[in-house]
């Protein structure tokens, strides 16, 4: 590609300031190593696929690397000298991210394989000890599908059925719609996202969690998309549950978070059985530890635990209201960008409601035939249904393809990905082609 | 900048756009489609084969990315005139090979929906019930299905 263009000359996209000047950007791209790489084609990599997994800096690089290089053992129980370090860090971990979010106790903070992980053990524990047959679970249309299949799988299992919020066409969510599913289902679960994977839709997660609980439903928020790049509050915001993953917030795959409220976890039976999850076993049953061991059977994720802890010091330090205000800014770069060419359609509101996700289609152009030209030119996005075939199939959409920012993103790699969407039109616009004769083989 | 083959060969582009036998087969005997879910690629193929289990006219239809789609075509311009032995023997290896550019496991697929389609149809006579394995024959190609992401 062209060091200067024309397109970006005449737009000027970058007058656009962003939240970290230039030379923090700098700093902050170092400690992101695999930043400086190339794609197979052998373009600089602008990595734009971060709403669907993030990059590690040094700091949870480094303080995974240092747990198995100097005092990694098994957590609990262990009575020498590594097993107590170990254990020590891993439960300082816990207190990192119950701060974190401001959970109010570490107790409320069970560590699980990922936020899907963590919506099975509400459906398979709460959900299974709450719910029976007619009852209601609301989930919101913009769902991904590890906060819908655990519903449905319940719904299979005890004979409540799942409800879905529709969406209005402006991508947003309409609060007498909300009350009024509500109001007339009286569901027992209110499940939703704090910001849609593929729109980018930020939901009034506070509001949602005020209007349920005065019908009575529990609130179970899907917090993946909102924990790396925004504060999270629980107490504030007055969630039953809320989830998230590591390795969205630059943090380790392998390891999520469940935050329940205490007396509801207190409440739910244990779900996964095995050693750590116990107080006593005995030939007849046993009897469930308390929280949070309850709910961590076997051995857990400790270095992916002590890594999630880290990516949360990092976020805290650069200050989440920073990171989000750029990212906003990165968004409304491309998102403008987008919206004044021809033939693209913008999957999603106004940039003033989200955060860093951009969601688009071309005319005529598959998702996959997008993504893979971009890839070419060194952009990586994502291409598919995003795991949101519900949301899809009400759009009628097989696929969308979205660029997600993150902090360490440049407002040049969002310029980069503007003029690559030029060329991937113009190499897929129809141009009176004729097949030929192929050569003989 | 490049020192990776681009997918999107001329002829490629060529055939997605100028693709050969697009459309129904109005006296087709045998006939099937499928798709790929996860990506929303859909193949329909029409054949007439005759009573030397000849395939006189191959025909398909489909919606998808220029893979799927231009890899059909091709296939359709290699495949009259073959017989039933032939496409029996004619392997998914040598699809890949027909269509030209490398692929990575993930585009494959993408690839080999019309060969997959086209395997199926040569046991799906029209006006007689689909077989056994709507899906065509069971053999999985490449790495992690796309788009099944968080």
């Amino acid at each position: 590609m062209g060091s200067q263009s024309p397109l970006v000359e005449k737009k000027s996209y970058l007058k656009d300031t962003t939240a970290f000047t230039i030379s923090e950007l700098d700093q902050i791209r170092e400690q992101f190593p695999i930043l400086g790489r190339l794609t197979a084609s052998g373009a600089p990599l602008a990595f734009l696929d971060n709403a669907a997994s993030t990059q590690r800096p040094l700091a949870v690089i480094d303080a995974m690397s240092d747990c198995f290089r100097r005092y990694y053992a098994n957590v609990h129980r262990g009575i020498h000298t590594l097993s107590e370090e170990s254990t020590a860090a891993y439960e300082q971990a816990r207190r990192t991210v119950a701060e974190f979010i401001n959970a109010a106790s570490d107790r409320e903070v069970i560590f699980t394989a990922g936020a899907t992980a963590s919506i099975n053990t509400v459906a398979r524990t709460w959900g299974d000890a709450n719910l029976g047959r007619g009852d209601v679970i609301l989930a919101t249309i913009a769902e991904h599908h590890a906060n819908i299949v655990p519903w449905h799988q319940l719904a299979e299992r005890t004979g409540c059925k799942v409800v879905f919020l529709p969406i209005t066409s402006e991508y947003t969510f309409d609060d007498t719609v909300v009350k009024d599913h509500l109001a007339r289902l009286q569901p027992k679960l209110f499940a939703f996202t704090a910001v849609s994977n593929v729109l980018g839709t930020k939901t009034p997660v506070r509001r949602w969690a005020q209007l349920a609980k005065s019908f009575g439903a529990v609130t179970l928020v899907d917090a993946s998309q909102a924990t790396p790049h925004e504060p999270i509050d629980v107490q504030s915001l007055d969630t039953d549950f809320l989830v998230f993953g590591g390795h969205k917030m630059c943090g380790p795959t392998g390891i999520g978070v469940l935050h329940g409220k205490q007396q509801l976890l207190e409440d739910m039976p244990a779900f996964l059985g095995g050693g750590g999850m116990i107080l006593r076993v005995t030939t007849e049953g046993f009897e469930p530890a308390e929280l949070p061991d309850k709910f961590e059977a076997g051995t857990p994720p400790i270095a992916e635990a002590i890594g999630l802890a880290a990516a949360a010091n990092f976020l805290t330090g650069l200050g989440l209201e920073r990171i989000a205000a750029h990212e906003h800014a990165l968004c409304k770069i491309a998102d403008q960008g987008l919206r004044e060419m021809q033939g693209v359609e913008v999957i999603g509101p106004d940039a003033s409601q989200k955060g860093g996700i951009v969601s688009f289609s071309i005319d005529g152009v598959h998702a996959h035939d997008i993504a893979q030209e971009l890839d070419h030119l060194g952009i990586a996005v994502r291409a598919g249904h995003h795991c949101t075939m519900p949301l899809h199939r009400w759009m009628k959409k097989t696929s969308t393809t979205r660029a997600s920012f993150y902090l360490y993103n440049r407002p040049q790699e969002a310029e980069r990905f503007l003029e690559a969407i030029e060329l991937v039109k113009t190499k897929f616009t129809r141009s009176g082609r004729r097949r030929r004769q192929r050569n003989p083989q | 900048m490049s020192s990776e083959q681009d997918i999107y060969e001329e002829h490629v582009l060529d055939h997605y756009e100028d693709p050969y036998h697009r459309g129904d087969l109005e006296k087709a005997t045998h006939s099937h489609e499928a798709d790929n879910p996860l990506c929303g690629d859909v193949v329909h193929i029409d054949l007439r084969i005759d009573g030397d289990e000849k395939i006189q006219e191959a025909w398909f239809s489909g919606d998808g990315c220029v893979i799927s789609q231009a890899s059909a075509s091709m296939l359709m311009e290699t495949i009259e005139g073959k017989s039933l032995e032939d496409i029996r023997n004619f392997t998914a290896e040598e699809m890949l090979a027909l269509f030209g550019p490398k692929l990575t496991p993930n585009r494959q697929k993408c690839c080999l929906l019309s060969w997959r389609v086209l395997q199926s149809a040569i046991h799906a006579p029209v006006d007689d019930l689909p077989p056994d394995n709507e899906d065509g024959p069971d053999v999985h190609f490449g790495g992690p299905s796309l788009s099944e992401e968080t």
